[in-house]
């Protein structure tokens, strides 16, 4: 037996990340993690720490990590204000499901409750916004709870966990002895799945006459994707996506009919209220899905396939639950359902399709009037990469034009703050993204509104030469508060003009190559000169300024009542 | 969906940990729900605690709060009931003035026709417990008022399910069978 020889809390941090498989971490460092930052300096041939320039870029570089890796993002900061600015962060990733662990410097414990200098009660702040949080006092207990930190962060339904560490419990000294978490007898992460209840979807699916489905993120935080892709075609049914689900399937297959949701597709929206039976896979069914509940979907028998018990029935009464890991559940309904196709209710999506473009996507993607639109943009960012690309968008119209039109080949490659809505994610997330698939192509699209809330990262892309694509699509409005404010508030434009300074300078301020484009003729050779770049670059677009993004269910309407103008 | 209001009995074990009552709390206040009574203690397993919540809500409501309870990390089950499918009760203590004990016949045959105990006499004052269902410790404050009470305090609701719970199948233990 190896005698185990003592080593200080704050080694046995950096001991722990290491016996996860961690080798790459997002931070800011301050008085109470000092410790733990001076074993990081001691580690750095084996762990990378990626210094951001707010703990809130260094959630969302995390957020991006894991969303393309399917990692754990491990962010540390230190206590007070280092740990209050992960919140906005922890609050995105846990209401996306995205696994991560948050570790924060905390004051000695003999301080706290004494209103200490950066004394902050983190754990009470961070307890409904994150999947699990404790506070360590004692050395001895750093292998145990951060064994259970990351088994919780990514087990079942991941999310994010927050551990506090005391800068004496950082000091001292502790026999260091990991063992991987596997088990909590009071936490059932995969429920098991009743067999009875797939052979009655399998009833009802093959008895269908006109079925959708609607996917979300669980496919792809599942690793089902190909369960799934195998399971569409086998069945033949049309399928569509939530914000958080797209590029599960590839946007090209012939079966994906779009997006749901207050800015997704004509067809899947309307069509929604005209299915017979709806399989919810890994989705929520979030507000912003649904419209108004009391007219969603009352014609159809709906099968719900989820991880957590707690989201069954919590918007929706559904017919049939299908409770477990959707990696488990589908090919046990692979087995059993027939062979079909639905030619003619296909037909209809296709219609409805040709209505929308007529009506809105064709003035998008290939308009003739002057001002550049977003849609255009991301079309040659499609071109571009083939639809290779990563693609990271922020919150607001950008968003919405972004999903609507980007491709995709590659599932994990839609990286977004669905949930939350929070502006400012992107350019953080976009790093994480970078350098957690560092050989694909990594393009952030961004409104000139949020890039201003995590601007400062340009210095973390600066000191690290990450080579992220940067488009800002610049309307100098924040678009979709003006467009509320033009559709429901008489045009009354309050704060949602931005008089914004020179982007291209403060690019250049952080030696990344930038250039502005305001004309269509420049566009596409812009986009290929930033695609083919190796370095990390910058791209202005000057776009529409009072472009509204169509389609849209008003709030509180029905999605069948989506309006195309 | 029914979404008559009825007082539900929130019966949670869990593992013993610092922050959970926070993290209890904080699903009840995030719905903008308030809590009538909550107490805390020991369980009939070694080391398991249990909370008891009394809240009153319509029954789809406690059914989903009940299942984000039991979504939270430490949280072992969570179990919702109605008033007839438990046994329950609250205790209640009340301080008078010795004075009205000696002077008022009238108070001892409240105490014995009420069948509360005294805890303690001291000569300035005496301490009365009931235990027992609401409208009964109401009953014996409404009694008691008029003589001029010095403190009253009544604890939260305890309650145990008429139907097993099935905790000990959930950890694969033998009790409550």
């Amino acid at each position: 037996m190896k005698k185990s020889i003592k080593i200080s809390g704050a080694e046995a941090v950096i001991r722990c990340l290491l016996e996860e498989g961690v080798d790459l971490i997002y931070g800011y460092p301050g008085g109470a993690i000092m410790p733990i930052y001076d074993e990081l300096y001691k580690f750095q041939d084996k762990l990378t720490h990626i210094l951001t320039r707010h703990e809130q870029g260094a959630t969302h570089a995390a957020q991006g990590y894991s969303r393309v890796s399917g990692k754990v993002g491990v962010v540390t900061a230190t206590s007070g204000p280092g740990a209050t600015n992960l919140v906005t962060g922890i609050a995105d990733a846990q209401i996306d499901s995205t696994p991560m662990v948050c570790i924060t410097g905390q004051v000695a414990s003999h301080l706290l409750g004494s209103d200490a200098f950066q004394e902050t009660d983190i754990i009470g702040i961070s307890t409904p916004v994150t999947k699990w949080n404790c506070q360590i006092t004692k050395a001895e207990d750093i292998p145990g709870v951060l064994a259970k930190a990351f088994y919780i962060a990514k087990s079942g339904r991941p999310g994010p966990v927050l551990i506090d560490i005391t800068k004496d419990a950082q000091f001292e000294l502790m026999e260091f002895n990991y063992q991987k978490c596997n088990s909590l007898r009071s936490y059932k992460p995969v429920p098991v799945y009743s067999l009875k209840e797939i052979k009655n979807a399998a009833e009802l699916i093959n008895s269908a006459k006109k079925p959708l489905i609607v996917w979300g993120q669980g496919v792809i935080l599942g690793n089902a994707e190909n369960e799934f892709k195998e399971f569409v075609e086998k069945t033949g049914i049309p399928a569509a996506w939530t914000i958080l689900g797209l590029s599960g399937l590839p946007t090209e297959h012939p079966l994906n009919v779009g997006m749901v949701g207050m800015h997704g597709n004509y067809g899947p929206n309307v069509l929604t209220n005209e299915c017979d039976i709806l399989l919810a896979i890994g989705m929520r069914f979030d507000d912003r899905v649904t419209g108004n509940l009391d007219y969603y979907a009352k014609q159809a028998k709906i099968i719900h396939f989820e991880i957590d018990p707690a989201e069954l029935n919590k918007n929706i009464e559904v017919d049939i639950e299908i409770l477990g890991d959707v990696k488990e559940t589908i090919p046990e309904l692979i087995k059993i359902v027939k062979q079909k196709t639905y030619p003619k209710w296909i037909e209809k999506f296709h219609s409805f399709y040709k209505k929308e473009y007529e009506k809105v996507i064709k003035d998008d993607l290939y308009p003739v009037k002057e001002g550049l639109t977003m849609g255009e943009v991301i079309k040659e960012i499609n071109e571009a990469s083939n639809g290779d690309a990563i693609i990271v968008s922020d919150v607001g119209q950008h968003q919405m034009v972004t999903c609507r039109y980007a491709k995709f080949n590659k599932s994990k490659s839609n990286v977004t703050s669905g949930g939350l809505g929070t502006m400012g994610f992107a350019l953080p997330a976009a790093i994480g993204a970078k350098m957690g698939a560092p050989n694909r192509e990594v393009v952030a699209v961004i409104g000139d509104g949020g890039y201003q809330m995590t601007i400062q990262e340009l210095g973390t892309i600066f000191q690290t030469g990450c080579a992220v694509k940067i488009v800002v699509l610049n309307n100098e409005f924040l678009g979709m508060v003006r467009q509320w404010q033009q559709m429901f508030f008489d045009k009354r434009y309050a704060s949602t003009e931005m008089i914004n300074p020179d982007f291209i300078t403060i690019a250049k301020g952080y030696n990344i190559e930038a250039k502005k484009v305001d004309k269509r003729v420049d566009l596409k050779s812009s986009v290929q000169k930033m695609i083919s770049s190796e370095k990390p670059y910058f791209l202005e677009v000057r776009v529409e300024k009072e472009a509204n993004v169509f389609p849209m269910i008003p709030s509180g309407a029905s999605v069948s009542d989506v309006r195309l103008e | 969906m029914n979404n008559k209001i009825n007082t539900y009995t929130v019966s949670i074990y869990t593992e013993n940990n610092l922050g959970l009552l926070n993290r209890i709390s904080a699903i009840f206040l995030k719905r903008h729900i308030s809590i009538e009574s909550l107490t805390t203690s020991q369980s009939e397993i070694n080391n398991i605690f249990r909370f008891v919540i009394i809240v009153s809500i319509s029954e789809p409501k406690i059914k989903r709060i009940t299942k984000q309870i039991e979504k939270q990390i430490e949280v072992i089950a969570a179990f919702y009931h109605t008033d007839k499918e438990t046994i329950y009760l609250e205790t209640a203590l009340y301080k008078v003035k010795s004075k009205s004990l000696f002077d008022e016949k009238h108070i001892q045959k409240i105490i014995k026709e009420s069948q509360a105990n005294i805890v303690t006499v001291s000569p300035n004052y005496f301490v009365i417990e009931k235990t027992g269902w609401r409208k009964e410790t109401e009953s014996l404050y409404d009694s008691l008022e008029p003589y001029g009470l010095l403190q009253f305090v009544r604890s939260g609701r305890i309650s145990v399910s008429k139907e097993p719970m099935n905790i000990s199948n959930i950890l694969g233990l033998n009790t409550d069978k």
